[in-house]
């Protein structure tokens, strides 16, 4: 009996050393799968808000809107006293005064349509966008103040401040979620690691009357587990995205939620994911597994 | 090989006390007994399983004690253990069990080791090379077991109850093929309480005995 020759030897690492049949597999599989479809939903939310508050902060930024109220018979020319005053202040790119039909979709929303918003003493709205150097906010107001005295100017400071913070909330929330995920998935591997390897004992006991080191067991088993995360968290990752493609798109319906959605490079994270799942998985599994194999010895 | 010197073994009563004793490569040994006197702990002493409590073991020449949990995994590789229960893993094949030793192994003692094939033979076990452990007979199982042991051809064989659950005929032929593992060379040492299987040896090998009384080892005289 000589050396190894032409019969050829079972590969050792496509031999499954550990039954794969146990709960612990599905456990994983399917652990993995819900927790990379929360993820995704996370990272889409964050991402979504992101683009939110940029949105918010960018567009309004530069504008603001010239209120001018005044009794029906002085409407006219309080708009056209604005409309001079704008026309001669530095730093205004352009200004535009709303028409009836633009104010009367912007109320449509809460009125219906068809109001008839000539015979309402509404007040005339004057859109400004402002050059890259700015206008001087005070001294605006203050002109205002004196010759057109029922104008109200509102740079959207008061309210954009507050959206665009909370949008920001959101996208934290989104990405503190994505890490408690990431948390639980850790726990999850290190108790499915150690009900795996104490529901194998009898395995670990074969392999190391065999001379398996302690390293060699454990790659066996996070091998098992690495792989599962990973695939579980493939299929996760895939269900999320048909789910969010799902999603009413942000132009059918004007609302936050609606732009809960993966753009351009965002996409890449369906790969990411399943790639951290299983390095994420590989280490807790080993680190978790060689401790439990010191104290089975 | 092994070297005893005042080894005692106790699992919080003593079970096994003032063992001196020494086995040399190519010796071939019976180590006899009651049950619960000992046997099985004298053996996982020696492929180092179990750790003696005080004295000194030695297993090729170093300290049992001081050896490192990998240090130990090395050992094993080169002592073959048989057990009367086989200890297969229940969901490979006959040969991924036998080749279990191989594949837990670096690549590199792939030399060391025996042909597959060539070992399937001489066990008589071809023709259940695909065959699931719980579909062979008692007697195949202790061959695949003995099969799985001297894979990486080792210096020891250490054998614990290897007849305990088979029959008289397959008994035999299980001795014959440590026998003539013991011509090629190899330190075979058999736990067993079965005195016939023991005469049976020693007619075709100088066989010697171990007796455990006592919670001790002394060797047998020529009434066996």
């Amino acid at each position: 009996m000589a050396g190894v020759g032409d019969y050829s030897l079972p590969n050792r690492y496509a031999v499954q050393i550990v039954p794969t049949n146990g709960f612990t597999s599905l456990l994983t599989f399917f652990t993995s799968a819900s927790m990379a479809f929360l993820i995704v939903f996370s990272i889409a939310m964050s991402t979504a808000a992101d683009r939110l508050a940029q949105s918010w902060s960018a567009s309004l930024a530069n504008s603001a809107t010239l209120r001018v109220s005044a009794p029906l018979v002085d409407i006219e020319s309080q708009t056209e006293a604005a409309l001079n005053v704008l026309s001669s202040t530095k730093g205004i790119a352009s200004f535009r005064l709303l028409k009836v039909e633009e104010q009367q979709a912007l109320l449509e929303p809460w009125f219906g349509p068809d109001v008839p918003i000539d015979n309402l003493p509404m007040p005339r709205l004057i859109v400004i966008e402002e050059n890259e150097d700015g206008y001087d906010r005070v001294g605006l107001r203050l002109r205002l103040a004196a010759e057109v005295p029922s104008a109200v100017l509102d740079d959207h400071t008061r309210w954009r401040e507050p959206l665009v913070k909370a949008a920001y909330r959101i996208w934290f929330l989104g990405w503190l979620s994505t890490c408690l995920v990431l948390c639980i998935v850790v726990s999850m591997i290190i108790l499915v690691t150690r009900a795996g390897l104490l529901s194998n004992r009898k395995v670990i006991e074969v392999l190391r009357l065999v001379g398996a080191t302690d390293q060699y067991i454990a790659g066996a088993f996070v091998r098992k587990f690495a792989f599962r995360a990973f695939f579980g968290s493939t299929l996760g990752g895939v269900v999320a995205s048909l789910t969010l493609f799902l999603l009413p798109s942000k132009v059918d319906q004007n609302a936050i939620l609606t732009g809960l959605r993966l753009e351009g490079l965002e996409w890449s994270w369906l790969i990411i994911i399943p790639v951290f799942f299983f390095i994420l998985t590989f280490f807790a599994a080993r680190i978790s597994s060689l401790n439990i194999l010191k104290s089975l010895s | 090989m092994i070297e005893m010197e005042r080894v005692a073994y106790s699992y919080g009563e003593e079970l096994l006390s003032e063992l001196n004793l020494s086995i040399s490569q190519g010796s071939f040994y019976f180590l006899t007994g009651p049950s619960g006197s000992g046997k099985t702990t004298f053996l996982k002493m020696c492929y180092g399983s179990l750790v003696p409590t005080s004295g000194k073991l030695s297993v090729f020449g170093k300290d049992s004690s001081s050896l490192s949990r990998d240090e130990i995994a090395y050992l094993r590789r080169k002592i073959g253990v048989v057990h009367q229960d086989c200890q297969f893993l229940d969901h490979l094949t006959v040969v991924d069990n036998i080749a279990l030793p191989i594949m837990v192994s670096a690549r590199s003692s792939l030399s060391d080791s025996l042909n597959l094939k060539e070992l399937l033979n001489w066990v008589g076990l071809s023709h259940r090379s695909k065959a699931l452990p719980a579909e062979l007979s008692g007697g195949e199982r202790q061959r695949a077991a003995l099969a799985r042991a001297i894979i990486m051809s080792p210096n020891i064989i250490l054998a614990d109850e290897p007849t305990g659950n088979i029959d008289w005929e397959m008994s035999q032929r299980l001795i014959r093929l440590l026998v003539e593992l013991n011509h090629m060379g190899k330190t075979v040492v058999i736990a067993t309480h079965d005195l016939n299987l023991i005469r049976f040896t020693k007619t075709s090998v100088q066989a010697r005995v171990l007796r455990i009384s006592n919670k001790t080892v002394q060797l047998a005289g020529s009434d066996l």
